[in-house]
């Protein structure tokens, strides 16, 4: 039996990638890129690359970038907090997590946006552990009530408190990086079975157009030789921060990116890395970044592509939606782009959750983009001939009053071959309208109070926590806060 | 200077082009023409027309940003040759502006700068990381009337609260008004810190701005 074809959406032709490779080629060597650290500018002088100290302007050869990506595995296997459960991420294998770092969070009872406080990080946990198409979930919030100095440490503590996934984050300060890895080293039982096994990633936005901060250089550097994967953000906007079209920018990402990567070959030969990114289109009336513009979408698309064909893992922030509640337009826009991230064969897609852009994070949207990730898993396994032949028996003794109902075939096909989907709206009219009418952020709504009263969070052990629990406090104490809301 | 000459001070506003503005300013200077009218009558209604092609969406941010700058490059020219009196009545005020200290988001902060000097605000633009002690002298040596603050991440919020509290500690807190804004930042935030004015996106700071000197 033949197995089924995957399916798959590339955008660009062979001959595009290679004009936006060269033109990539051409700008790191020329102009190159900055680096406001001052190790990262060492290592690209130790390595042979032109370093202007004064400019803090690197620039970067074909050769150096071309050997590092040679060094830089094509694909990087995550494992869960119980070092069971694991993801490769790489080929064209697609994982969801919610997206990241939302300043607000959507207040159910209200509808409204307000700061979000250390539960709602633990509520986040928790609906991300039980929901089962996030293969991953993120630090997607930042709490208000402990002081923004600890607001990255913070967000690892609870997630490994509170779900056993492997946790997408990143650093908010040179200083967040030790307590965030010693914790996740923790969880692992050291620094070494960390880098054998990792657990989380890391992420690392370069400052467009063409700079790295001394804060991201400094996470590339640090995750690299802590055998944590990275993740390369570039995030053009078209027409505000980098070129207005959208290949322009293709090739503003490839520099920023590469960049990136060749900072962490040299940091640490063989350090995992993620292509990715966050790009988006720019609104030019509003001033905003539309991260459910459908060009933002084929951005990311194409970066993928061109990610894979250098044979590497890749990322992006898709299926999030700049709608402000859980409506129809964060459903299109979230399911459209989780489909075409799927198509793509992108390998982490955060922004499940999010709305406004990438600020809020709403629990109904989640469970409403669950199912959307499930869909997409869905389309991805494609069609299996299932049996051979694949039907011409069922009607060999065809009589008009055939029931498929009824078959063998159907009581064992049925359940592996179609999802059952509890959230969407199947009812007929009449069975809606006696069940409350109820729309579908509202059954959503009913579905995180079911979630969260009736699966328990999967702690870690008592000694574990404890662990946990004195990396937070003696980081707490260094950075001067008192006390702590949880 | 004729109705022509002006129209094409209008039109090189209108069509954001800096160097037709920096020239057709040059060229009044050079042949002895009143600044003063060249601004009024030439440059001003290129900018108002501006304004209305924006209100009624033909215009883009693109445009508008150009011909701010086509605006700044004429205004360049011609400052020097405004009697003083004359150009304080021209400007609404001056604006010290940037992203605080710790904080490199400045795309935000651009465009806020880049609609206040649009609508007749001088704009002097501090860039992005900016530590706080750098805002308030700027704004004492420029004389600005505003302090502008852009915050895009939570922790560089608390950098707009220790402005203003720095300004109390220096017993100056009433010699300027205090605009903030970023996308965490909410009214509510902004009365807890006790800032003057807040601005949820760029038009907004504009019009805070312009109810902190009084000239809405
Ligand atoms: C004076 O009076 C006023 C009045 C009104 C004012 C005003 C001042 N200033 C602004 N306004 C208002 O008017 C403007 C025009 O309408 C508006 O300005 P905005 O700036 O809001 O709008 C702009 C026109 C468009 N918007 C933007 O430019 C910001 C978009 C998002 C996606 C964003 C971007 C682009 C970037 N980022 Co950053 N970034 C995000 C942003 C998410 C978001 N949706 O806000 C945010 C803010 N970033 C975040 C993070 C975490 C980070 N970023 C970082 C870096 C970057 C880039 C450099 C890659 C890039 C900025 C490029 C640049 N040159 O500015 C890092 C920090 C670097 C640093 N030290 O500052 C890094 C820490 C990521 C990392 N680990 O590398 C998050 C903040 C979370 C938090 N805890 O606060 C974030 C919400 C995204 C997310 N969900 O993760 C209004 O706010």
């Amino acid at each position: 039996m033949t197995a089924a074809v995957r399916p798959k959406v590339e955008l660009l032709s062979p001959g595009l990638i290679d004009r936006i490779l060269q033109e990539a080629w051409l700008i790191l060597e020329r102009e190159g890129v900055l680096f406001e650290n001052a190790e990262a500018r060492a290592l690209f002088r130790d390595a042979g690359a032109s370093v202007d100290e004064a400019g803090q302007r690197v620039r970067i050869g074909r050769r150096l970038v071309e050997a590092c990506l040679s060094r830089t595995p094509e694909s990087v296997t995550l494992y869960d907090r119980t070092g069971e459960e694991s993801f490769r991420v790489g080929g064209d294998d697609v994982h969801f997590d919610p997206g990241s770092a939302g300043t607000r969070v959507v207040d159910h009872r209200t509808g409204r946006e307000r700061p979000p406080v250390s539960e709602d990080l633990v509520t986040l946990a928790r609906l991300a552990d039980a929901l089962p198409n996030f293969h991953f979930q993120s630090t997607g919030l930042v709490a208000s009530d402990v002081p923004p100095v600890l607001g990255d440490s913070w967000r690892v503590y609870l997630a490994l408190l509170y779900s056993a996934k492997p946790i997408v984050t990143g650093t908010f300060r040179v200083e967040g990086f030790g307590p965030m890895r010693d914790m996740l080293a923790a969880a692992r039982g050291g620094p070494e079975e960390l880098r054998r096994k990792p657990l989380a990633i890391f992420d690392a936005c370069p400052s467009p157009p063409l700079k790295w901060s001394h804060l991201t250089s400094q996470s590339l550097i640090d995750s690299a030789r802590a055998g944590i994967p990275s993740e390369l953000i570039s995030m053009g906007m078209t027409g505000a921060s980098s070129p207005a079209t959208i290949a322009g920018t293709l090739v503003q990402h490839v520099v920023e990116n590469l960049a990136g990567l060749v900072l962490c070959q040299l940091a640490a030969p063989g350090a995992p890395v993620i292509f990715g990114g966050s790009p988006s289109s720019f609104d030019m009336r509003k001033g905003t970044t539309p991260m459910g513009a459908i060009e933002t979408m084929m951005i990311d698309m194409a970066y993928a592509q061109i990610g894979k064909a250098l044979h590497l893992p890749t990322h992006a922030y898709m299926a999030l939606s700049d709608a402000k509640t859980p409506d129809a337009q964060a459903g299109y826009e979230s399911g459209i782009g989780a489909v075409l991230a799927a198509l793509a064969g992108i390998n982490v897609v955060s922004g499940p959750g999010m709305l406004n852009y990438e600020s809020a994070v709403s629990f109904e949207k989640l469970v409403i983009d669950d199912e959307i990730c499930g869909m997409s898993y869905r389309l991805l396994e494609g069609i299996t001939p299932r049996e051979d032949p694949l039907a011409e028996h069922l009607f060999r003794e065809f009589k008009p009053e055939t029931q498929f109902l009824t078959l063998p075939h159907t009581r064992k096909w049925y359940r592996i071959e179609h999802r059952q989907s509890p959230l969407p709206d199947r009812d007929t009219y009449d069975a809606w309208v006696a069940a409350g009418a109820k729309d579908l952020p509202e059954r959503a709504s009913e579905r995180v109070r079911e979630i969260l009263e009736g699966t328990p969070a999967r702690r870690p052990e008592a000694g574990l926590a404890d662990e946990l629990r004195r990396i937070i406090v003696d980081d707490a104490r260094r950075s001067g806060v008192a006390s702590l809301p949880l | 200077m004729d109705l022509t000459r002006f129209q094409a001070m209008s039109q090189a506003v209108i069509d954001g082009d800096r160097e037709a503005a920096a020239a057709l300013a040059r060229e009044a200077l050079s042949r002895g023409f009143d600044a003063q009218a060249a601004v009024e009558n030439g440059f001003i209604p290129g900018l108002q027309k501006v304004g209305s092609l924006w209100e009624s969406g033909e215009y883009f941010l693109p445009e508008l940003l150009a011909a701010a700058e086509a605006m700044k490059a004429a205004m360049a020219v011609l400052r020097p040759a405004l009697e003083a009196g004359r150009e304080a009545a021209l400007s609404l005020g001056k604006v010290v502006l940037g992203t605080i200290e710790g904080d490199i988001h400045d795309i935000g902060k651009n465009l806020v700068g880049a609609l206040l000097s649009a609508n007749g605000f001088e704009v002097v633009d501090l860039g992005a990381d900016v530590k706080i002690d750098r805002f308030i002298s700027a704004a004492e040596e420029t004389g600005a009337s505003i302090i502008g603050l852009s915050a895009l991440l939570t922790t560089t919020m608390l950098g707009q609260k220790r402005l203003v509290e720095e300004l109390h500690s220096r017993g100056i807190r009433g010699k300027f008004k205090v605009l903030v804004g970023g996308a965490p930042v909410t009214q509510k935030w902004a009365d807890d810190i006790g800032a003057d004015g807040y601005g949820e996106n760029a038009l907004a700071a504009v019009r805070a701005a312009k109810a902190l000197t009084g000239r809405e």
